[in-house]
């Protein structure tokens, strides 16, 4: 059986190819530093990682990654404007207090943005909702109602509409289904509708 | 004696005399200071496995182990500092020095002014961190140093940060624990109260006190009495003492001390007096509330921006008199300014006193920090 592990580790093998040799990133919501320590070791970036968990602070420096504790809620005011070639949000917006301010300050402060989510409209996150009547959950969304930090879930579409009202230009989209990269472009209806969890590289 | 197998074992403390005079940031020269202080592990042949230890208000350079076998009282940072620990004795070459200022064997207000043959007492001049700092160079250049890491908790981290600015060639990293870039008002309010307390003594005298029969020890013992009130937090006092009674199960109805945390204040405030002078107390709370790195070079980003030093910052939850919103004013700036920088806020119900009790979360931390990972605690 795949595991939300196993996709989390495609997510980094996908970031990792994304991102260029010797790029200055900042990784919100790092996590225990795994996806920043391979663009450090594969592609020799120089990085810093933010997180909010002391524990997952803790196991970053262990990997003898710079990594500051804090909340990205906050903002990112410590940082210049464009300082960093790529800022990186992965599979952490949807749990964001203010996903709008979070992608502006990412925006401000890098060159390009990288940004994941889990699809809300997935087909199957769909059925779940329309025939068990429930909150979905699946690999990627395995929480409960009432305990989950999902709380800003959204779907493809969501997102293609909040990048046309705010004048953000989506320069790659990788559209993963069930541990795969799913390589045909649909058209914007079927992906939303087809992907599992989404992908893009933004930029303003 | 409290033997342990990872003990630096009997320590001995030395002294080094600088016989210049030294031009303090007050604009004085002072001059000549002796300084006392103790080394763990071996300087390598590259003379840059150094670590200074810089220690708190009341610190002394005795850092770790002990000084004799009936030594019951382990230094101040044994948790921390030697073989296989935080600061680890088989690969660092350790020292640890009392500041400037101090009672423990550097020159301070209580030593003899070799001018007049009587301790300096109120002669004593002002002295800053920055000076201190700059008796400590001396010592670390004495002893061969030519690249040291410096880490250091509450004044201690201040020390660490004057450091990185002043050397910022020999720095090459830096450990800030439960410190700040400078006091905020309540911080310097305590020390106030402290400094007080001493100074209305009946038997201050002015700071001619040394070799009198009757000491300021009641406004001494009321100066720690409030520091330890700082140092501990809610919480802590609450877990430590409730509002239990110290000798019965009700009150006396008198003055005399009633509750557990009134008998724990008056014992530290008691055994403070055995080994801390008075006006030593004036001198360096008076340098911590002077520290004020922003002001000094325009903005705390402006200061930082002279470092060439790579940064691990700690604070704790419940440390109310230096808060984690001033580590994190050090992190912004030292990012701001384009430095390496790590920052942790340790969970901790101990209030300040945490960075001298939490020993195992900051032993990981640092251990992975010097070692950049390739150590993993």
């Amino acid at each position: 059986m795949r595991k939300a592990s196993d996709s989390l580790h495609l997510n980094y093998t996908v970031i990792t190819n994304i991102i260029e040799q010797g790029s200055k990133v900042l990784d919100l919501g790092c996590g225990n530093g795994t996806l920043l320590k391979m663009l450090v070791e594969e592609k020799q970036c120089s990085g810093l990682g933010v997180d909010i968990n002391q524990n997952n602070v803790i196991e970053s420096i262990q990997k003898g990654l710079s990594i500051v504790q804090g909340d990205i809620d906050e903002g990112l005011k410590e940082f210049g404007d464009k300082e960093f070639d790529y800022v990186i949000l992965n599979q952490t917006l949807q749990t964001t207090e203010k996903p709008d301010y979070v992608i502006d300050e990412m925006l401000r402060s890098g060159k390009k943005v990288v940004v994941s989510f889990p699809n809300f409209g997935y087909w199957r996150v769909r059925f779940y909702l329309f025939f068990k009547g429930k909150m979905p959950k699946s690999r990627l969304l395995s929480f409960h109602w009432y305990d989950t930090p999902n709380i800003h879930l959204l779907t493809v579409a969501d997102f293609f509409e909040f990048c046309k009202e705010r004048n953000i230009k989506i320069t790659k989209s990788v559209y993963i289904k069930r541990g795969k990269i799913s390589k045909n472009p649909f058209n914007q209806v079927l992906t939303n509708l087809l992907c599992e969890e989404a992908l893009f590289v933004i930029e303003r | 004696m409290p033997k342990t197998s990872n003990s630096v074992g009997l320590t001995q403390t030395k002294y080094f005399n600088i016989e210049d005079k030294i031009l303090l940031e007050s604009g004085k020269e002072f001059g000549p200071i002796q300084v006392a202080y103790e080394t763990y592990g071996t300087l390598n042949d590259d003379k840059d496995n150094a670590i200074l230890l810089l220690h708190a208000l009341t610190g002394d350079a005795h850092a770790a182990g002990y000084h004799d076998e009936n030594d019951k009282k382990r230094g101040w940072w044994d948790d921390m500092v030697g073989p296989g620990k935080a600061f680890d004795t088989d690969k660092y070459f350790v020292i640890s020095s009392n500041m400037l200022g101090g009672c423990s064997g550097t020159t301070g207000p209580c030593s003899i002014n070799p001018e007049t043959q009587k301790p300096y007492a109120l002669d004593f001049p002002v002295i800053t961190i920055e000076d201190a700092v700059k008796v400590q160079k001396k010592l670390v250049e004495f002893l061969g140093v030519k690249k040291l890491i410096v880490a250091g908790g509450s004044m201690g981290g201040m020390q660490a940060l004057e450091w990185s600015i002043t050397n910022a060639d020999m720095v090459d990293s830096v450990i800030i624990i439960a410190s700040t870039s400078r006091l905020n008002a309540q911080g310097i309010a305590f020390n106030a109260v402290g400094r007080n307390a001493i100074l209305s003594d009946p038997y201050f005298n002015n700071g001619n006190y040394y070799g009198e029969e009757k000491q300021p020890e009641k406004g001494l013992a009321i100066a720690r009495m409030v520091g330890h009130i700082t140092y501990l937090c809610e919480e802590a006092m609450h877990k430590k003492f409730g509002r239990r009674f110290q000798y019965s199960d009700k009150p006396n109805f008198d003055f005399n001390i009633d509750f557990q945390v009134e008998s724990y204040l008056e014992h530290q405030g008691k055994t403070f007096v055995d080994r801390f002078d008075a006006n030593s107390y004036l001198y360096i709370t008076k340098a911590v509330d002077y520290f004020d790195l922003a002001q000094k070079h325009g903005s705390l980003k402006a200061a930082f921006e002279k470092t060439n030093s790579r940064f691990l910052v700690m604070s704790f939850t419940s440390d109310w008199l230096f808060p984690t919103s001033q580590s994190k004013e050090i992190v912004q700036a030292l990012i701001k300014a384009g430095k390496d920088v790590s920052f942790c806020e340790i969970e901790s119900p101990c209030g300040h006193d945490a960075f001298l009790l939490e020993f195992e979360t900051q032993t990981k931390i640092v251990k992975s920090f010097l070692s950049k990972g390739e150590d993993n605690a």
